[in-house]
C-alpha cells in the first residue's frame, strides 16, 4: 500500500516537473529571442566603431571619418520640443477626460478616436504634419517641426496612460478627499496627480521612447540626411543668435543618419549604422529602464 | 407599506438635522422613498437593515456623496440645524456640506501620505497654513481617534503602512480634526477583525457627547451596543425608527421583530 502512495507521488512530481518545463521555456527562448534579434549582429558588428571620435564627428564621406554628433544632439533637441508640447497636453488631456468632461457621445467619440489615433501608421502623421506645421504654418524643415509632429505621434500614448493611471486610483481614496471637503481640483492636484504619477511618467517615457525611433514622419517632413553643423547655441556665434533659434534650424536625428548609411554601397558604412543602431537602442532601451525604475521607486511609496 | 412607525423621545431632545420626505434615485432606480427620520444633537443613531436596503444610500445623501455620480437625484429635504439649511438643495454647495459634516468610509480610505498630512488633509482644504495651529488640531485630532499613543513618534510616516484597524482609527481622527457637526459611519468596522472592532466601537462610545454621529451597521449586536437610536430600513423605506432599547426589546412592527429576532435578512 505504502509503496503504492509512493510510486504514485513520484509519479505526479515526474507530471509537474515536465509541466513546469514549458515555464521555463517559455522564459528562455523570449529573453534569447529578444536578445539575438536585437544585439548580436548589431553589436558585432558595430562595437569597434564605438569610439569617442564617434560621438564628437559629423557625417563624412569617408566612413571611418564619420560620426553621429550631428544625429544625436538633433533627437535630443527634438525629443526636447516633444516633451514640452507632449507632456503637458497630453496630461492635461488626460485628467480633462477621465475627470472633468461629462459622459456624453461627444466624449465617447474623442474617446474612441484618441485610442485609434495611438495605432494610425506614423507615415500619416508625417504627412499631416508636412502639410500644416511645414506649408500651412511656415515653420519649415526645422526642429520645431519635427518635434511638433512627433509630439502629435505620442499624445495619444501619454493620454491613454495618464487616464489609465488616473483610473486605477481606488474609488474609496478619491470619495475620501472628497469627503474632507476637497474641490474637484483640489482632490486632482492634492491626491490624483501625485497617486497617479509613477503611471503618468511610464507613459511619458515610454512614448518618447518611441518617439526616439520614428523614422518616417520625420523624413516627411523633410530631416535632412547629411549635417555638417550643429543647430545655433543661443547667445553664441556672429551675430549672436537669439534664444529660439535653433528652433528653426535644419537638423538629422539618429534614426536617419542610419537610414542613410544603411543605403550606401560602402559596406564600411553598414558598420558605422550597425554602431548607431547599437546606439539608438541604447538609448531607447534606457528610457524604457528609467521608466521601469521610476515606477518602482514611486510605487513603494503607493499602495493602497 | 404602511408609512414608517417613528417614536420620538420623551422629553423631546434637540435636534440636530431631520430628513423629510426622502426620495432618492440612481438614475430610474428609486432607491429612497419617502425616507424621514431625525437625527438627535450629540447622540448615536443607527441604521439597520438588510443588504441593498438603502441604508448606506441615505448616510450619503448626508454629504451629497452621490453628487459625484452622473444620474442621481435627490428629492425632499434634510434639514441641518439650528440654521435649518437643507444640504439637498441644489444651490447649497455640497463642499459645504461636507465641511460641516464628515464621513468615515467602510474600508479604511487614509491617502498615501503622511499620517500628519492625513489628519491636517481637512484643515489644509479650509486654507490653514499654520505649522503650530496645525500641529495642535493634528494632535487634538488624533487624540480623539484614539490612537495618539500608537503614532506620536511617526507622524512622518505613509498612513497606508498601519494596520487596518490603526488605519480607521486614523481616518475617525481625519474626520475629527475639522470639528463636523454630524460624523457619518458607513459600515466602518465591517473590514476589520473583532479586536479592532472593538476599539472602533469604545471610540464611538467616547465621542458620544460631543458629535452627533449616525452610523450605518450590519451588525444588530453592533447597533444595539453603540446607539441610542436606531432605524430599521427595507427596501428603501424607513420601517420603524426609535430608541435603542425599544427597537431591540420591544419593536412595535411585526417586519422589525422579524429582522432583529433573525427571522429574517
Amino acid at each position: 500500500m505504502a509503496a503504492n502512495t509512493d510510486s504514485r507521488t513520484a509519479e505526479l512530481r515526474r507530471l509537474i516537473r515536465k509541466a513546469k518545463r514549458w515555464d521555463a521555456l517559455f522564459g528562455v527562448l523570449g529573453i534569447l529571442s529578444l536578445l539575438a534579434a536585437l544585439f548580436t549582429g548589431m553589436a558585432i558588428d558595430g562595437v569597434p566603431r564605438l569610439t569617442g571620435d564617434f560621438f564628437t564627428s559629423f557625417p563624412s564621406r569617408r566612413a571611418a571619418n564619420a560620426g553621429i554628433l550631428s544625429a544625436w544632439v538633433g533627437s535630443i533637441l527634438v525629443m526636447l520640443v516633444t516633451a514640452f508640447f507632449a507632456v503637458p497636453v497630453g496630461i492635461y488631456g488626460g485628467i480633462y477626460l477621465e475627470e472633468y468632461a461629462r459622459k456624453n457621445w461627444i466624449t465617447t467619440v474623442i474617446e474612441i478616436n484618441i485610442s485609434n489615433l495611438a495605432g494610425v501608421p506614423s507615415i500619416v502623421y508625417g504627412l499631416l504634419a508636412l502639410g500644416l506645421f511645414v506649408y500651412t504654418f511656415g515653420l519649415g524643415q526645422s526642429i520645431l517641426s519635427a518635434g511638433l509632429t512627433l509630439a502629435l505621434l505620442i499624445l495619444p500614448i501619454v493620454i491613454v496612460t495618464t487616464r489609465e493611471a488616473l483610473r486605477a486610483i481606488p474609488r474609496h481614496v478619491r470619495e475620501g478627499a472628497y469627503a474632507c471637503g476637497a474641490s474637484q481640483w483640489q482632490v486632482v492636484h492634492d491626491h490624483l496627480i501625485p497617486y497617479g504619477m509613477p503611471g503618468i511618467l511610464t507613459g511619458v517615457i515610454i512614448g518618447m521612447a518611441r518617439a526616439i525611433g520614428e523614422t518616417a514622419p520625420i523624413i516627411t517632413i523633410g530631416a535632412l540626411t547629411f549635417i555638417a553643423f550643429l543647430p545655433p547655441v543661443p547667445g553664441m556665434g556672429e551675430p549672436a543668435a537669439g534664444l529660439f533659434d535653433w528652433l528653426f534650424s535644419p537638423f538629422t536625428v539618429m534614426p536617419i543618419q542610419i537610414f542613410n548609411w544603411t543605403s550606401r554601397p560602402d559596406p564600411a558604412f553598414h558598420q558605422n549604422a550597425a554602431a548607431a543602431s547599437f546606439v539608438l537602442v541604447f538609448m531607447t532601451l534606457g528610457m524604457n529602464a528609467l521608466a521601469i525604475w521610476l515606477r518602482f521607486r514611486m510605487r513603494k511609496s503607493i499602495n493602497w | 407599506m404602511t408609512s414608517a412607525t417613528i417614536t420620538l423621545p420623551t422629553p423631546p431632545l434637540p435636534l440636530k438635522a431631520e430628513a423629510r420626505g426622502l426620495d432618492f434615485y440612481y438614475g430610474d432606480f428609486k432607491a429612497l422613498k419617502r425616507v424621514t427620520m431625525p437625527v438627535y444633537e450629540h447622540k448615536v443613531t443607527a441604521l439597520i437593515g438588510p443588504s441593498g436596503c438603502g441604508k448606506s444610500t441615505f448616510l450619503r445623501c448626508f454629504n451629497r456623496m452621490h453628487d459625484l455620480y452622473p444620474g442621481n437625484r435627490y428629492d425632499g429635504t434634510i434639514q441641518l440645524l439650528p440654521d435649518a439649511v437643507n444640504v439637498l438643495d441644489k444651490s447649497v454647495d455640497p463642499i459645504e456640506v461636507r465641511m460641516r459634516i464628515s464621513m468615515v468610509f467602510q474600508k479604511p480610505n487614509p491617502f498615501p501620505k503622511s499620517i500628519f498630512e492625513n489628519v491636517a488633509y481637512g484643515l489644509r482644504v479650509r486654507g490653514e497654513s499654520s505649522r503650530s495651529y496645525l500641529e495642535d488640531k493634528v494632535e487634538a485630532a488624533l487624540k480623539g481617534g484614539a490612537i495618539w499613543d500608537e503614532v506620536r513618534d511617526r507622524l512622518d510616516e505613509v498612513a497606508t503602512n498601519l494596520s487596518g484597524g490603526q488605519q480607521q482609527r486614523l481616518c475617525i481622527a481625519r474626520a475629527l480634526a475639522t470639528d463636523p457637526e454630524i460624523l457619518l459611519f458607513d459600515e466602518p468596522t465591517s473590514a476589520l477583525d473583532p479586536i479592532a472592532t472593538g476599539s472602533i466601537e469604545e471610540l464611538i462610545h467616547q465621542l458620544k457627547g460631543k458629535v452627533s454621529m449616525l452610523i450605518v451597521t450590519h451588525n444588530m449586536q453592533q447597533a444595539a451596543r453603540v446607539s441610542d437610536f436606531v432605524g430599521y430600513m427595507y427596501l428603501g423605506e424607513m420601517v420603524e425608527f426609535g430608541d435603542t432599547k425599544d427597537i431591540f426589546m420591544k419593536p412595535k412592527r411585526k417586519e422589525t421583530e422579524d429582522y432583529i429576532t433573525g427571522r429574517f435578512g
